[in-house]
């Protein structure tokens, strides 16, 4: 392995890199100092999130089961501003609750690791580099689920997630080898080219997507979402939301515009439909949930049903609007799970109910939540309605106009329970309200960015024409 | 020419409006109001500065004044259509800037003593420094769109200091007056700009008014209604001009308006924003003109010339002297109205044009005297109404030589600047259209009756007894309405006609005696006649009222336009057309809309038991999803 391909392997490597070195730390620091370990892991990881942004040569390694470009290069970079901020918004969280148990090394080490499963999952050249990468995202993410030991309801997430990825990873694992029985290889460009509609094919792609359509949660293969995200911690609830789905959002979409493309007319009804069917589910769950985090999870299994609007085109219009959308609702929803992780970490409060009146007491917190849900909705100017606004267009011109109704209709639906937060939160009285507190540092440099990534994405153009060459690669 | 300071004109009253309306709070009162005059003061001089230098320095190129933009694409539509922001200079504009400039600084020095004491100061000193920014910004456009924009940022900062005394009812009313009905008009400017824009392809003024330009007449043969759309489009935007300038029927804001501060009424709702009209057409004069060879400019002479005469006779009856003065202004736009409609294009033929944008200058100078000089009355009276005012002249000796200044300035006595300006709108009425002339000499002499009405009535007349002894108006009121009187006399000495023409080449005038001299008689009788009626304590005028009975009251209730309008609005469209369509709304639009919300929640309730909880149900859901799809695809999805 010569340096060129070390570098093409760059964020791969550093990453790795960060974990060993905090796993030496873990060991030299003392036990009085391990809140540290979270600065060290912090610094390290913005180190590495700035280094993503320099360019890197395309190409492929091992015989092309790894390759990368400059889109997937950039996602990457994308993953790792979500992780950073992320970083940022658990820190706290982190020292207040973790580093007592000895366990906040544990936690990045994890979330690492996963992290790294998707570099491998995204740059995939062959599904066994795929399948490897989605698993080695997988599995340490259900340890993080069922990372509050302690509680019950933690350990249920953990235990049901474990067991619902082994499940739909197990059926993408047999879905994988029907696709080799028809074509005799595994890796993308031949299979692109050996590739026809057999019944066999057919159940082999069939079987596929349902893996990953247990990772971005589409109905119906969604169930597992909302008990995790209950369950879990904040921080993985909103990785799982944001992160593992974003990627996996990514990896689908270059498998169903590449590798796939002689099924398109299959995929093509079949995204049709599930998404009407994610949009719909999603949305009428997300209606009556007074769980915060339950309702973001609903609200984010329907922004999953919107994001397939852009994945059904095949084109470069549609890439670019799937990776512009799923930029913006990055931002949003860490937004949102920035605001519900500040507001539980103080006062251990996740219900809709207790944050009546939230406006008066912490008028700045909850602004940033209005701007979050603002985005989330579509609203004008914010950056969420560029998002839905583009992703809409990219199916309109394929002709989709009936979807394009349905999914208008949806984000009716969708705004009404968006509201619903905010009349909560500005208009209700409530009888306890959460009493002001002041956020810690990270916390704040957590939502600073994500409300300036909201309002900057949304009225700077450039970055869409900046993605709209990137996808050139992917038409 | 050099164009970079200009932008800074407009740049710093914004750059005020921002300071005191973020940090009014923290502000003090005082101070505020020294922020607002040093702001208009510096760009009062860069406006001056800029007018020296073009007219006198490097303005002419060829003896023709040449027009100056600087402006970026702001939005793009296609390579030709696009819309721009940026600055125009030419004898107009250069002559508006230092209109509004100085009615502006003089008006924001008297209102710190005006507004002394009240709450709202430093908002109100924002509010003006947010409309001397739009009204900037309006006079410097580029082109339609851009001059649109700060049309309607002018119709809102005139809609708040119109609605500045918030808790008072009336003020609200008249606000909202304001507002709507010019945003009417402003509807009709919307689409002529959209016409304009679907048909030539540009919004641009430099190209719409090039006079060799085949834009305007490439479409001239798309009619509609036998007319060309183009003539169309702009008799729609003159509706907005209208509407601004307070043109028949548009007028009926303009009196309502008064309920703002006397400052305010002065500088919008005299000086600076209903001209906005005129300066519309003007603007777009060599397109009225060339367009269907100026039909359209006949609509506005004939508006003009009515609006003038149905405001003067309406002002004889008021007794609420600000009332007179508004519908003075409507009288004296009108004025100018006719004379644009009125007006060649080339050389002398140009006098209408050039007579308009004098009278637009004077009128400037001595209506804005006349309305801080009633201001500086209603300081010391606290009353808007004749009846409460007389012999005030002991009281006030500065506001009552100011006063009599202006009124024989707007009566047309030479040598005051009205005289001048009049006098060549009679000219240009009197070579092109002899009916309307006699409507312009006929409007002149009502004009100087009703002035010297309400002059001898305050000034003179009887001798009220105040229960506050009035006094002179303090030192920074006083000192605006005396550079104003200075300028309100020398301002028709100004060769108005070498610097500002249809075709910016300019030209020589000579007073046409016998026209003056009419024109002077007609004022001087109706000075007379005010004489006679009001100098003295008689009952003259009550006689002559009974003895027009009727007449007079139709007249005093201005021609029942207010009531003709809102019997349209409340009976007619109210009733007839808004109500049906409210009860359509109510039950088919909003109850279909109710009936999907309500399903979707009792659907939502339903199906929440298919989240159980239970992995178990988990992993068959998931099963079976894959299996009906797959079987789907496979069996049913035969092709």
């Amino acid at each position: 392995m010569d340096l060129n391909s070390f570098f093409l392997m760059r964020h791969e490597m550093i990453l790795l890199g960060i974990i060993l070195l905090l796993i030496v730390a873990e060991i030299i620091v003392a036990d009085s100092k391990k809140s540290s370990i979270v600065n060290l892991a912090l610094l390290l990881f913005g180190i590495h999130t700035l280094s993503g942004f320099f360019p890197l040569q395309e190409s492929s390694l091992f015989g092309g089961m790894f390759r990368s470009n400059d889109l997937i290069h950039f996602f990457k970079s994308v993953l790792n501003l979500g992780v950073f901020i992320l970083l940022l918004q658990a820190a706290d969280w982190i020292k207040e609750k973790v580093v007592e148990n000895d366990r906040s090394t544990e936690f990045f080490i994890l979330l690492f690791a996963s992290l790294l499963g998707m570099y491998f999952m995204i740059s995939a050249g062959d599904f066994l580099m795929f399948y490897i990468g989605l698993e080695l995202s997988t599995l340490p993410v259900a340890a993080l689920a069922a990372f509050e030991i302690m509680q019950r309801k933690s350990s249920e997430a953990g235990i049901k997630l474990i067991l619902s990825a082994a499940l739909a990873s197990g059926v993408s694992l047999f879905g994988i080898s029907m696709l080799y029985a028809t074509t005799g290889s595994i890796y993308f460009d031949q299979i692109v080219l050996g590739l026809t509609e057999t019944n066999l094919s057919i159940l082999g792609f069939v079987l596929f997507f349902t893996g990953l359509a247990f990772k971005i949660s589409l109905v119906p293969f969604h169930f597992w979402t909302a008990d995790v995200y209950e369950g879990a911690p904040i921080s993985i609830a909103s990785y799982l939301s944001v992160i593992s789905k974003g990627a996996a959002v990514f990896i689908l979409m270059i498998l169903l515009f590449s590798v796939l493309k002689p099924l398109m007319h299959i995929w093509e009804n079949l995204v049709y439909g599930i998404a009407l069917a994610t949009m719909f589910t999603g949305n009428l769950f997300a209606l009556r949930q007074q769980n915060m985090k339950r309702f973001l999870a609903f609200s984010s299994i329907a922004q999953a049903g919107f994001i397939l609007l852009g994945l059904i085109t095949g084109t470069q219009l549609g890439t670019t609007t799937v990776v512009y959308f799923v930029l913006i609702y990055i931002f949003s929803n860490l937004a949102a799970f920035g605001v519900v992780q500040a507001i539980s970490l103080k006062t251990g409060k996740e219900n809709l109910s207790d944050y009546e009146g939230l406006y008066r007491t912490n008028p700045k917190l909850s602004l940033v939540m209005m701007l979050a849900l603002f985005s989330l909705a579509g609203i004008p100017p914010v950056a969420g309605f560029f998002g839905k606004f583009f992703l809409f267009t990219a199916a309109a011109s394929k002709g989709y106009y009936l979807l394009v109704f349905l999914a208008v209709v949806n984000v009716t639906i969708s705004l009404y329970y968006y509201l619903l937060v905010i009349r909560a939160i500005f208009l209700r009285k409530g009888t306890d309200p959460i009493p002001f507190f002041k956020n810690k540092l990270y916390m704040r440099l957590g939502l600073i960015i994500t409300v300036l990534g909201i309002l900057i994405l949304g009225l700077y153009s450039p970055l869409y024409d900046y993605i709209y060459q990137l996808s050139a690669a992917f038409k | 020419m050099n164009l970079n300071y200009i932008f800074l004109i407009p740049l710093i009253p914004l750059i005020v409006f921002l300071v005191l309306g973020i940090f009014s709070q923290k502000i003090k009162a005082g101070i505020s109001g020294y922020i607002g005059v040093l702001g208009i003061a510096i760009s009062t001089i860069l406006s001056y500065f800029a007018a020296w230098q073009y007219f006198m320095v490097e303005g002419k190129l060829n003896g023709v004044y040449q027009t100056f933009t600087e402006k970026t694409v702001w939005i793009h539509f296609t390579e030709s259509l696009h819309i721009d922001m940026g600055v125009l200079i030419d004898p107009i504009s250069v002559m508006m800037l230092v209109v509004v400039s100085t009615v502006s600084l003089m008006v924001n020095i008297y209102s710190r003593g005006y507004m002394k004491g009240d709450d709202g100061f430093t908002r109100f000193f924002a509010y003006l420094s947010l409309f001397t920014f739009s009204m900037y910004g309006l006079v410097l456009a580029t082109n339609l769109f851009q001059i649109y924009i700060f049309w309607e940022l002018v119709g809102v900062s005139s809609f708040l200091l119109i609605g500045y005394y918030y808790t008072k009812t009336s003020a609200i009313a008249a606000a909202k007056k304001a507002f709507i009905v010019t945003r009417f008009a402003d509807f009709g400017f919307l689409i002529g700009i959209f016409i304009i824009g679907y048909y030539t392809n540009t919004f641009d003024f430099q190209t719409l008014n090039d006079p060799e330009g085949s834009i305007l007449t490439s479409w001239a043969s798309t009619s509609f209604m036998g007319l060309s759309v183009l003539a169309w489009a702009l008799i729609l935007i003159f509706m907005g001009g209208a509407g601004k300038s307070a043109m028949f029927p548009l007028h009926i804001w303009l009196p309502d308006a008064m309920e703002g501060p006397t400052p305010v009424s002065a500088l919008i709702h005299a000086a600076t924003m209903v001209v906005a009209g005129v300066y519309l057409v003007a603007r777009l004069f060599p397109m009225f003109y060339i367009v269907e060879e100026g039909f359209v400019l006949h609509i506005v002479a004939y508006v003009g010339a009515f609006s003038a005469l149905f405001a003067a006779i309406i002002a004889i009856t008021q007794t609420d002297i600000k009332r007179v003065l508004a519908f003075s202004t409507m009288s004296q736009l009108g004025y100018m109205m006719m004379a644009l409609g009125l007006s060649g294009y080339d050389g002398h033929e140009g006098v209408g044009f050039m007579a308009s944008m004098f009278h637009l200058f004077t009128h400037a100078m001595f209506k804005a005297l006349l309305f801080l000089g009633a201001g500086s009355v209603i300081h010391a009276v606290h009353s808007n109404l004749l009846q409460d005012m007389g012999g005030l002249r002991k009281y006030m000796p500065v506001t009552n030589i100011t006063f009599l200044i202006a009124a024989l300035a707007i009566a047309g006595v030479p040598p005051l600047a009205g005289f001048w300006s009049k006098d060549e709108i009679l000219v240009a009425a009197y070579e092109n259209n002899q009916f309307l002339y006699l409507i312009g000499v006929f409007v002149a002499g009502l004009t100087a009756f009703y002035i010297f009405r309400i002059y001898f009535g305050i000034f003179w007349g009887k001798d009220t007894s105040y229960k506050h002894s009035p006094h002179e108006s303090p030192g920074s009121m006083v000192i605006p309405l005396v550079v104003l009187a200075v300028l309100s006399m020398v301002a028709g000495f100004v060769p108005f006609s070498e610097f500002i023409s249809a075709d910016k080449a300019g030209f020589d005038t000579h007073i046409n005696v016998p026209l003056a001299v009419i024109a002077t008689g007609a004022g001087a009788v109706g000075i007379l006649m005010a004489w006679i009626f009001y100098k003295k304590e008689n009952d003259l005028a009550s006689r002559f009222a009974n003895a027009f009975g009727v007449f007079y009251k139709c007249t005093s209730r201005k021609f029942y336009f207010d009531e003709i309008y809102l019997f349209m609005a409340r009976t007619i469209f109210f009733k007839n057309v808004a109500a049906p369509i409210a009860w359509f709304d109510k039950k088919f639009v909003d109850g279909t809309m109710e009936g999907i919300g309500n399903k979707t929640v009792v659907i939502s309730e339903k199906i929440k038991g298919i989240q159980s909880g239970k992995l178990q149900d988990y992993a068959f859901g998931l099963i079976a999803g894959f299996v009906v799809i797959a079987f789907m695809f496979i069996y049913l999805w035969t092709n």
